[in-house]
């Protein structure tokens, strides 16, 4: 039995013993779930889901661009994806309420053509192996300098949520209210697209254009299956977040599959399971359940 | 496979890993609030002007100073793309008045509201309302404009009608609990306080939205359907609010489409039809005369044209 045991915990922690890159690796994915958390709910408690998708490809041609004068340099697809997400961001914010924006097939036209564009970049200078790195990350590639940017983002995301999450969660459940009252309106649906934009720019060293938004959007869909508390949703998701990087992790080393895709799958797998048991508990609508 | 355990302490584990993040949170938000007030004059005005503009706690020191207010509007206008929703609206909402918006779908009654409520910008004209400017006006949307399935509950919907009270950041006050009791008593919904929102009806949902107004205090107040889909007896106890803000000095705005309804309990009607009609008293405002120049201002064969725009 404690042989057994021991044997499994050899096979859960050996790899991160070993060797310093796989540390790294789950050393980001866990500040980039802690900060996914947050940000994953309140994307889903506004709706927004298909907003996060289209920025997180926004992401892409700033980041091709940078890689393209650049190469791998941290900073330059950094800065090239942070500028375009924001700038696509500020002209979400100036349509505001025009017909436009609500028009979900001007939104995926935008995604389409910008990832394009964004792949064209990249083919214009370089190999298929770097287009997989830009599209689909390499988790294991992330260096020290990577996993500070990740970290800060990651710090920032919950400072801010932590200070403003009143207005947060407010100007998601009713944004004509929260200026009734008074309480800032268009400030705070900026300030929270800022931190989507940022989340997604860590997390596109790790996962890439295509995958950065499944780490943030599957947890917290898995964790809305089981709880309507939105503070104990935000601490199941980031749970789900970790566990879900930590199989990957394992998984791909084992497997020799590549990592990022794995933690999706394994983020993929819990949201199953959380539909299942949803499912099973809530045959019965709540208002039904024994209440009194 | 373990037995699931007992509901109990896992339900208290849940609810001491949330105080025990809300402890964690609240020195940022104090750190927030403190720093907010350590800034100097100018800096705090502007932030709180970005961040905090709704904290406000000297608003509702006693109902006696409330300053009557109307709204003025002057040459109003407003469009979707190429076409107007309403336009060349001129008049006041008298201080204290008790005013019915109606008319034929697709008349501008609830872009009216939406533009009265400052949600929309107008096309051309303008729209004076002091209690707009000092976050003193409350505006309710139809109901399927309110995302029902958000995670919140009753008390916590009905609390947020005190945000002039903790703003942004601050902590609520000791007398918030006792106040979302009050109202949620006047309307009826005591035996619901602790549920989801979306596990109540129709009915409770909006009595639940009138709760948050009462505590929202607002000098002017301005509702878009609010007996949509409503039962009878409800009806009849929401109409009942509004005769009682009426009789407190507020000026309450409310689009419908019940005439009768309108001709029993609204002194004041604006009869519109993308251009109003009539504006007074409701017995005239409501003449056959004018009620046939509505239809007439949206008929049909002119919809059928406008419908592909839309």
């Amino acid at each position: 039995m404690g042989r057994v045991s021991g044997n499994i915990l050899g096979l859960l922690i050996g790899p991160f013993e070993s060797f310093g890159f796989m540390r790294i690796a789950l050393v980001a994915c866990f500040a980039l779930a802690l900060a996914n958390g947050p940000i994953g709910i309140l994307l889903l408690m506004r709706r927004e889901s298909l907003n996060g998708n289209v920025l997180s490809h926004a992401v892409m041609p700033g980041a091709a661009i940078g890689f393209l004068y650049a190469g791998y340099s941290l900073a330059a697809l950094t800065i090239g994806g942070l500028l375009t997400g924001l700038a696509v961001a500020a002209l979400a914010a100036l349509s505001a309420g025009s017909r436009w924006q609500r028009q979900d097939s001007s939104l995926i036209a935008f995604y389409l053509v910008s990832l394009s564009f964004g792949v064209l970049i990249v083919a214009a200078r370089s190999s298929q192996a770097d287009l997989m790195h830009v599209l689909f990350g390499t988790v294991l590639a992330v260096d020290v300098k990577a996993l500070l940017l990740i970290a800060s983002i990651s710090s920032v995301t919950m400072l801010v949520v932590a200070a403003l999450y009143r207005p947060l969660a407010v100007e998601s459940f009713d944004p004509a209210f929260l200026r009734a009252v008074g309480g800032g309106g268009g400030v705070f649906r900026a300030i929270f697209i800022t931190l989507v934009v940022l989340n997604l720019v860590a997390g596109f060293q790790a996962f890439g254009t295509l995958l950065a938004i499944g780490p943030m959007l599957l947890p917290a869909a898995a964790a809305r299956c089981w709880t309507n508390k939105v503070w104990s949703m935000i601490a199941l998701a980031t749970i789900f977040g970790m566990a879900a990087a930590l199989a990957g992790l394992l998984i791909s080393y084992y497997a020799n599959l590549p990592s990022g895709p794995a933690i999706v799958i394994g983020a993929g797998a819990i949201y199953g399971v959380s539909l299942l048991a949803a499912g099973r508990i809530r045959l019965k609508p709540r208002s039904l359940r024994g209440q009194r | 496979m373990t037995n699931s355990p007992d509901p109990a302490p896992r339900h208290r584990f849940a609810s001491d890993m949330v105080s025990r993040v809300r402890a964690a949170a609240a020195p940022v938000r104090h750190s927030l609030a403190v720093s907010l007030s350590a800034l100097g004059d100018h800096a705090q005005a502007a932030l709180v002007r970005c961040f905090d503009n709704g904290y406000d706690p000297d608003a509702s020191d006693g109902q006696s100073r409330r300053a009557e207010e109307g709204i003025a509007v002057r040459n109003l206008s407003a469009r979707y793309g190429e076409r107007f929703a309403f336009e060349g609206l001129t008049g006041e909402f008298a201080p204290a008045s008790l005013t019915a918006v109606a008319g034929p779908n697709g008349a501008g009654k609830s872009s009216l509201l939406k533009a009265l409520a400052g949600i929309i910008r107008p096309a051309a004209g303008e729209v004076t309302c002091a209690a707009l400017a000092r976050h003193r006006l409350a505006y309710l949307p139809q109901q399927d404009e309110l995302d029902r399935g958000f995670p919140i509950t009753v008390a916590e919907l009905v609390a947020l009608g005190d945000w002039r009270n903790f703003g942004a950041v601050r902590e609520p006050g000791q007398r918030l609990a006792a106040d979302v009791e009050e109202a949620l008593a006047a309307v009826g919904l005591s035996s619901v306080t602790d549920r989801q929102i979306a596990e109540l009806s129709v009915g409770q949902f909006q009595r639940a939205l009138f709760a948050r107004l009462l505590l929202q205090d607002a000098d002017v107040i301005l509702l878009d359907e609010p007996f949509a889909s409503l039962d009878e007896s409800t009806t009849e106890d929401l109409l009942r609010f509004l005769q009682r803000w009426q009789g407190e000095g507020r000026t309450v705005v409310a689009v419908l489409h019940d005439l009768d309804q309108v001709r029993k309990y609204f002194p004041a009607t604006l009869l519109l039809a993308r251009s109003p009609i009539a504006w007074g008293g409701t017995s005239l405002s409501l003449s056959a005369d004018n009620l046939a120049r509505a239809q007439e201002a949206l008929d049909p064969s002119q919809d059928a044209r406008i419908g592909w725009v839309a």
